[in-house]
């Protein structure tokens, strides 16, 4: 029985996101939403992942993910946040920011607030003055977008206003925010830059530039390790994954080659951070893992059932930290899994959540994995 | 030029009146544009103003249905894996994967047509449902097709596995009995059902002898008086040889039992065992191949192609390939009976049964509204090594006619364009050229899809190509006053006189307002600073300033006299440049050495003297108390460096 299960959904995905869950929550992950692009209709959808207690009800039919409600939205999206576990933050190549609300009750989707063109070119009123908004991150209430016109939003969800707006932030374009803390916030640009935002100062400047030496090569994405806050992993137009230590020097402590074209995602694992996941333009989905070389390590807390797994896994965390910021990486026997071998399109989004991965592409098509790490 | 076939079909474009004027077009692509024109009528210029509407008319219409974008999708997956299999692969294990994906193709047919039935049924608009139930028809006549041409050209199942396939392949798609059955088999008591015996001759024409069997052994339960009768005929039923995939007999072998079952169930008709029962008369009578008798289902076969396959398996079990085309034709003529004519889906399965597979594709060209079908249909068969002995007159050959066709289809859609790719890398000869055509064309909304389309070019050093979007792209950004941007995009495609264009931007801002925009750019160009004279000026002179600001002076000011007397800077820099010396002049402690201020008072003069429009520099006041302003100060610094040179000579 094949773990991943597909749909073609007559849509080009740009973006897919689990619903986070509430907190405690024993159970994996069943809902996701997606956002599509380049379509003359975009539109926002919300799956439900396709329950494996029906299997047997449900026959052949079983896996498969299955729509329960969507929503049309002006232009492509570009990036998609959930706020909280019902409302998703969607950012517009028309320079609109939308949060949307899931109705679980009556399973509808609807337009709870929108900032019109949130992201502009040089005079607002004009009508094709809109910039493409290319990132959003969400801490629930806050929400930071960045976008092509080289500008930094700060909105909180229940304002109509942007709290806070920093014009020309950047020269170049902005491709994706994230939050290094609950003030400060990092940002990659398309010169191959990693900036770092202090929120609280009223200066319009980054508070700390790091740069990819020589060719300057765009990055497309980052993400932050979700203990170890120093560590920084971006991807990059020729498909590089860079590891950053923010606490020392400007320059990337890693470079791993990885992907042929450019990377659109990456993901630590949210709990287990020693996996990372990576997509990209060439259309391969790659499984990072660096906990290989511990598990190989004698354990005297083996013989035990499930919570001492658990236990043993914080002695994991403990080395990870070496195995992300080693220099040579290769030494630490990082183990490397192309997730998808013979797709052609490209990936434009993935994400992962307990056991459960997602990914969509341009081939119109959404696979969810559910046992990621069997 | 041949003549067309056909004639060319008609399109009606609604909303245009060809009656009251004229229409003119243009050609795309994969489109031609329409609108009502004026031109040509003299007489008749005072008519009614013509409508200000232009018509936009696809020929590949089936790209725009959203249900069929699956279709698409799923078998550009499997038409890539095509491209990259094994072509070493020897005999059977080819054959078997040329077969299997032909079966994978078919799998996403039918996979399209039951999400389009669902669709139909759980619509609520009568005009939807017509629209989607013509799509399932469409969709199952082409999987109808593809099946056949799998069973004759993929696999070229030889006499005996041939009919089996047959059979297969009517029963798969002979469905209109099915709910018959289905109502029967249901029934509280079969045998009493007034359709039961159709249900039985639906069985038997099929060959589904087992289930026949089955019926009759129920009708047999309820009248023991004709037990008998029963038992023999269902002796014969199961008696009968059939063909069988393994290679344990030969066909000489099924022929001789064949010809002894034939003669049992001749006896049996003729001593009249069946005479007190007419429906089982007929039966043995089908079992024959009595023609007569299987025409008079005709109902139960729905087409002539059942037909013909309960015919060869009645009549003949051993068919060879090649003798198809006689009974297909003659199958056609007795069950058609000159009633009706043969519709074009009759003619491309004749087509097929003869082997001619350039006539298949060509009917189905002209029949189907999509080239998706005809596009990977043949594809398949140029796989199989069936095509190569057929050349256009224009083009290449068929498979890349096709494919390109198709490709263009894609590329005419706003989404579908990346598949649109991938197919034209798969044409040897034209498909370049088609590409490097229709790229350019993508409209460009977002950076990301630049980026896209971008990197197509890329991977294919297609890099005219890439040198106009990124100019595009630069242009863009240019005009949304983002300098950075424009400036990384002109670096990005090495336009060196982009780059220098938005330089001069740079500088004039710079002139304008004193101070650097966009600096966290050009701090960082590193070596593509080279890129352009005028952009490594930019860089120098930031750096320049970058010194100045902090406090060096000494290499400030060596680096400012490079700029000019290696000429890096313009000329209608100058100015700035000397006027930034004079700062450095007017320190306490002298910076510039005596050779140094030789060389800055040389490029002065150069300037002034070299300048054809004195006349500028005497009337423009500020001009020319800057040029006083520094001769005198380059004359104090000469004073006091002399001093200082002397000074330190002398101790």
């Amino acid at each position: 029985m094949e773990d991943v299960s597909a749909k073609f959904v007559s849509q080009k995905i740009s973006r897919t996101r689990w619903r986070p869950l509430p907190a405690a929550a024993l159970q994996p992950p069943d809902l996701f939403a997606t956002g599509s692009w380049d379509n003359e209709d975009n539109r926002i959808s919300i799956w439900s992942a396709g329950d494996l207690g029906n299997a047997g009800l449900n026959g052949e039919y079983h896996g498969e993910p299955h729509l329960l409600c969507d929503i049309q939205h002006n232009g492509d999206v570009m990036d998609m946040q959930f706020l909280d576990q019902e409302r998703i933050v969607v950012a517009s190549s028309t320079g609109t920011v939308t949060v949307f609300h899931h109705h679980q009750n009556n399973q509808t989707l609807s337009a709870d607030h929108r900032w019109e063109k949130a992201h502009y070119h040089v005079d607002q009123d004009t009508a094709c003055g809109g910039a493409a908004c290319t990132g959003v991150v969400c801490n629930n209430p806050e929400i930071v977008t960045v976008g092509e016109d080289g500008r930094i939003n700060l909105f909180r969800a229940d304002q109509k206003d942007a709290v806070r707006t920093i014009d020309n932030a950047d020269s170049s374009t902005l491709h994706a925010v994230t939050f290094l803390r609950t003030t400060e916030i990092l940002t990659v640009n398309s010169i191959g830059q990693l900036k770092i935002w202090d929120l609280r100062q009223q200066r319009n400047e980054p508070s700390q530039i790091f740069s990819l030496a020589g060719d300057r090569v765009p990055l497309h994405c980052v993400d932050r390790h979700p203990n170890q806050q120093h560590i920084v992993a971006t991807g990059g137009q020729d498909g590089m994954l860079s590891i950053w230590d923010i606490r020392q020097g400007t320059m990337p402590v890693s470079l791993l080659n990885a992907h042929e074209a450019e990377m659109w995602e990456v993901h630590f694992h949210p709990s287990d951070p020693d996996h990372l996941f990576t997509c990209s333009e060439d259309g391969s989905l790659w499984h990072w893992d660096t906990s290989t070389n511990v598990s190989e390590k004698p354990s005297f807390l083996h013989q035990g059932g499930r919570s001492t797994a658990y236990l043993s896994h914080s002695t994991i965390n403990q080395s990870v930290v070496s195995a992300w910021l080693s220099s040579d990486p290769t030494k630490d026997r990082m183990e490397i899994t192309n997730l998808i071998p013979n797709q052609t399109l490209s990936v434009n989004s993935l994400d992962v959540l307990g056991p459960c991965l997602v990914y969509g592409t341009d081939a119109e098509a959404i696979y969810v994995n559910r046992h990621l790490f069997a | 030029m041949d003549e067309p076939d056909t004639e060319p079909p008609l399109v009606v474009v609604p909303g245009a009146d060809p009656s009251a004027r004229q229409l003119c077009f243009a050609w795309g692509p994969a489109e031609v544009l329409v609108c009502e024109t004026l031109f040509g009528r003299a007489g008749t210029g005072d008519g009614a103003p013509s409508s200000s509407c232009v018509f936009v008319v696809r020929r590949d219409q089936d790209i725009y249905i959203q249900t069929l974008r699956k279709l698409f999708n799923e078998s550009h997956g499997i038409f890539m894996g095509l491209q990259r299999s094994e072509e070493e692969l020897a005999g059977k294990s080819r054959k078997a994967q040329l077969v299997q994906v032909s079966k994978n193709y078919r799998s996403v047919i039918r996979a399209c047509m039951e999400d389009m039935h669902q669709a139909a049924v759980s619509t609520q608009d009568p005009a939807l449902q017509g629209q989607y139930s013509t799509q399932v028809s469409i969709l199952s006549a082409m999987e109808l097709i593809w099946n056949l041409c799998e069973i004759l050209f993929v696999e070229s199942a030889t006499a005996g596995p041939l009919l089996l396939r047959l059979l297969d392949w009517v029963r798969l798609h002979v469905c209109d009995v099915d709910s018959m059955v289905r109502e029967v088999l249901s029934s509280e008591s079969p045998s009493k059902h007034k359709l039961f015996w159709n249900v039985v001759d639906v069985f038997v024409l099929q060959g589904r002898m087992d289930e026949a069997r089955h019926l009759l052994s129920k009708e047999a339960s309820a009248n023991p008086t004709s037990m008998n009768m029963y038992k023999i005929l269902d002796d014969l039923m199961k008696k009968m040889p059939v063909p069988s995939l393994s290679n344990t007999q030969t066909l000489t072998e099924l022929e001789l039992k064949w010809q002894h079952w034939h003669e049992e169930c001749q006896r049996y008709l003729q001593d009249g065992t069946f005479a007190s029962n007419p429906h089982m008369e007929s039966i043995c009578k089908i079992l024959l191949g009595d023609e007569d008798a299987i025409l008079e289902k005709k109902e139960l076969m729905t087409t002539w192609y059942h037909f013909l396959v309960t015919r060869l398996l009645y009549s003949h079990p051993t068919v060879k390939p090649l003798e198809l085309r006689f009974y297909a034709q003659s199958s056609m003529d007795l069950f058609l009976g000159g009633e009706s004519s043969p519709e074009p889906l009759d003619m491309i399965l004749m087509a097929a049964f003869e082997f001619e597979m350039h006539q298949v594709i060509k009917e189905c060209s002209i029949v189907l509204s999509n080239w998706w079908f005809v596009a990977h249909l043949t594809d398949l068969l140029d796989h199989c090594k069936l095509l190569q002995s057929h050349n256009l007159y224009f083009g290449s050959n068929m498979r890349e006619f096709l494919l390109l066709e198709y490709a263009s289809g894609l590329f005419s859609h706003h989404s579908l364009w990346q598949l649109g790719v991938d197919y034209f890398d798969h044409c040897p000869e034209y498909g370049r050229v088609y590409l490097e055509l229709h790229i350019e064309r993508i409209p460009l909304s977002t950076e990301q899809k630049a980026l896209k389309v971008l990197r197509i070019c890329e991977q294919r050093q297609m890099h005219e190509q890439v040198r106009s979007i990124c100019k595009i792209m630069a242009m863009k950004a240019l005009r949304n006053n983002r300098l950075g941007s424009a400036l990384s995009w002109s670096i990005r495609a090495k336009d060196a006189a982009f780059a220098t264009l938005i330089s001069d931007r740079f500088l004039k801002d710079y002139s304008e307002r004193g101070c650097f925009s966009d600096l966290d750019l050009i701090d960082n160009l590193g070596p593509s600073m080279l890129l352009s004279d005028r952009l490594t000026f930019l860089g120098k002179y930031r750096e320049f300033h970058r010194l100045y600001g902090e406090k060096r002076f000494p290499e400030a000011a060596r680096l400012l006299l490079t700029l000019m007397t290696a000429h890096i800077a313009p000329c209608s820099f100058w100015m700035t440049l000397l006027t930034d010396a004079l700062p450095l002049l007017e320190q306490k402690e002298v910076i510039f050495s005596a050779e140094q201020t030789y060389e800055l008072m040389r490029c002065l003069e150069d300037l002034t003297a070299g300048n054809p429009d004195k006349q500028k520099f005497q009337e423009d006041d500020i001009e020319t108390t800057k040029v006083e302003m520094l001769r005198l100060a380059l004359a104090r610094n000469l004073a006091r460096v002399i001093v200082k040179e002397g000074t330190v000579e002398g101790s």
